[in-house]
């Protein structure tokens, strides 16, 4: 069963993860986009990571809303609202138990997911984030390394897709080449959420 | 770069923004730009707000007869939805507010998002997508064509007829009749640098330009070795016009990306005055100057909005902001 702190830990390393990796980030967003993707989700990050910390919420669900919440306000964008609105829905799909099961925590995730590709219109094959968070929150199913592997092969996938939504839809053939830097960071969050489950204790 | 640190770059920017003009109120920690008389009763209020690196757009264009305020976001990201709910409650007066957004994805969502927050404070939203840039090939493909210039074409027309005490529904029908009736093509000559990455955001050599770019460094559909400047006036008014097709008088925005001098702008505005004649275009004003810009990119744009008697009195309607002035 996964508590509150399992999420809490999972949104920290996540921001770790992503302060590692901004750098990588922005640098695959200045091929097609306009090279502050690291950047921003570094912010937004660093404040799901102060908010947390400073009143810790006491069940799964508000994690994940309290996080979503400070990356819409914090990341602007279209990184902002989509990755808010994805922690947001599942978080909001949790309700208010103290403890989830991983099959719960699948289930929301694909929520989530869906409420993502209605905001942004988007769907699979668009070289979106989506593009790691479907098979993703499919593979969530069978175990946290499915997802993280399933994850990290929808961002690679991505380097011959054509963009078709988002600042980098504009290079139309153009895009093709570059991986995602949305889906990267989308693979980001999953390697995440795998590497808190391997994690034992207060490991954060 | 005249910077300290990217971090503070459009902190500092606002501070020193205030310091020059007193006529404004500048909420540097919330990052929100208000003209300082608002709300004005009874008027209908304007806010936009985008990226910053495009100044003077959007806080430039903040006062009387434009904006009633602007969000200013990090560095080419849009402003997040709690400024523009806070801009849109500090200048509401009871009679709605227009939230002017450029068509990207970013702005499209936080604006969203925004308009349903400030619905919940009791504030009546309406919203005007700028999507003027023919570069782009509107379609299932793409994200749909980006707001640039016309976006001050809408900023100070619907502006001026917010100012004269028109309604919310007729604001916002003016500014959608604007930006159905405007068109942009965009030149980059050099690549942009964000205070973020330090670096050029593409590679391109001296000798060349890149031709449909947008206003965030990103590139543009197409890569030719360098033209003249009559030769680029002929290919980017032709763009305009191919889809534009004006059936009456226009008024032009020669727009430069920021590192352009304004010797150059005005060579090429002679240049796309001459176009404009050889095609029949009859020009019923022109603005020339660095307006929607790029950071530190050098080239051009040209905006055409087609226009009628009512819209050009409402652009020579006085306007008091940093940015544009006149006729008071």
């Amino acid at each position: 069963m996964l508590d509150a702190d399992f999420f809490h830990r999972w949104m920290t390393r996540t921001a770790a993860s992503v302060d590692r990796e901004a750098a990588h980030l922005t640098e695959l967003d200045s091929a097609i986009g306009d090279a502050d993707h690291g950047s921003n989700l570094q912010r937004g990050f660093t404040a799901v990571s102060a908010a947390l910390d400073k009143e810790p919420p006491q069940t799964p669900g508000a994690v994940l809303m309290l996080a979503g919440r400070q990356l819409i306000s914090t990341v602007g964008g279209a990184s902002g609202p989509l990755y808010g609105t994805l922690l947001r829905r599942t978080g909001k799909e949790l309700g208010d138990a103290p403890t989830v099961t991983v099959e719960e925590l699948a289930r929301a995730l694909g929520a989530g997911v869906a409420a993502v590709a209605q905001l942004g219109g988007a769907q699979a094959g668009d070289k979106t984030m989506l593009d790691a968070l479907l098979p993703a929150a499919e593979a969530l199913g069978t175990s946290f390394e499915a997802a993280r592997d399933a994850a990290r092969a929808g961002a690679l996938a991505t380097v011959p897709m054509q963009a078709r939504k988002g600042r980098a839809s504009y290079l139309g053939e153009r895009s093709i080449g570059h991986q995602d830097p949305g889906a990267t960071s989308a693979a980001l969050l999953i390697a995440a959420l795998a590497a808190t489950d391997g994690a034992t204790g207060g490991d954060a | 770069m005249l910077i300290n640190v990217p971090e503070t770059v459009v902190a500092d920017a606002l501070r020193g923004m205030a310091a020059a003009h007193p006529e404004l109120t500048v909420d540097v920690e919330n990052r929100v730009v208000v003209r300082r008389d608002a709300p004005v009763a009874g008027k209908t209020a304007l806010v936009s707000g985008g990226g910053s690196g495009h100044e003077p757009l959007h806080a430039g264009f903040v006062g009387p007869g434009m904006l009633s305020a602007a969000c200013a976001g990090e560095v080419f990201t849009s402003p997040v939805p709690d400024q523009m709910v806070r801009a849109a409650v500090a200048v509401d007066s009871g009679a709605g507010v227009l939230f002017v957004v450029k068509n990207y994805t970013g702005d499209v969502l936080n604006f969203e998002m925004a308009a349903e927050l400030a619905d919940e404070e009791g504030v009546r939203v309406a919203q005007v997508l700028v999507n003027d840039d023919v570069a782009v090939t509107d379609s299932l493909f793409t994200a749909g064509r980006r707001g640039t210039g016309a976006t001050l074409f809408v900023e100070k027309i619907a502006g001026a007829a917010a100012e004269e005490g028109a309604p919310l529904d007729r604001v916002t029908e003016v500014a959608r009749q604007v930006n159905e009736s405007s068109r942009s093509f965009g030149v980059a000559l050099s690549s942009v640098t964000t205070p973020a990455k330090g670096s050029p955001t593409f590679d391109l050599p001296a000798g060349e330009l890149e031709l449909g770019v947008g206003i965030h460094g990103e590139p543009g559909r197409e890569r030719r070795p360098m033209m003249t400047s009559r030769e680029i006036a002929d290919f980017t008014v032709d763009a305009v016009l191919e889809d534009l097709r004006p059936r009456g008088p226009v008024i032009a925005l020669v727009n430069g990306m920021g590192a352009t001098p304004l010797l150059e702008l005005y060579g090429f505005n002679a240049e796309v005055q001459r176009v404009l004649s050889e095609r029949g275009v009859v020009v019923a004003r022109t603005l020339v100057g660095n307006y929607v810009t790029s950071l530190d990119m050098a080239g051009c744009s040209v905006t055409l909005c087609q226009v009628d008697e009512e819209l050009v009195r409402l652009w020579d309607a006085p306007v008091e902001t940093p940015a544009l002035r006149w006729g008071r």
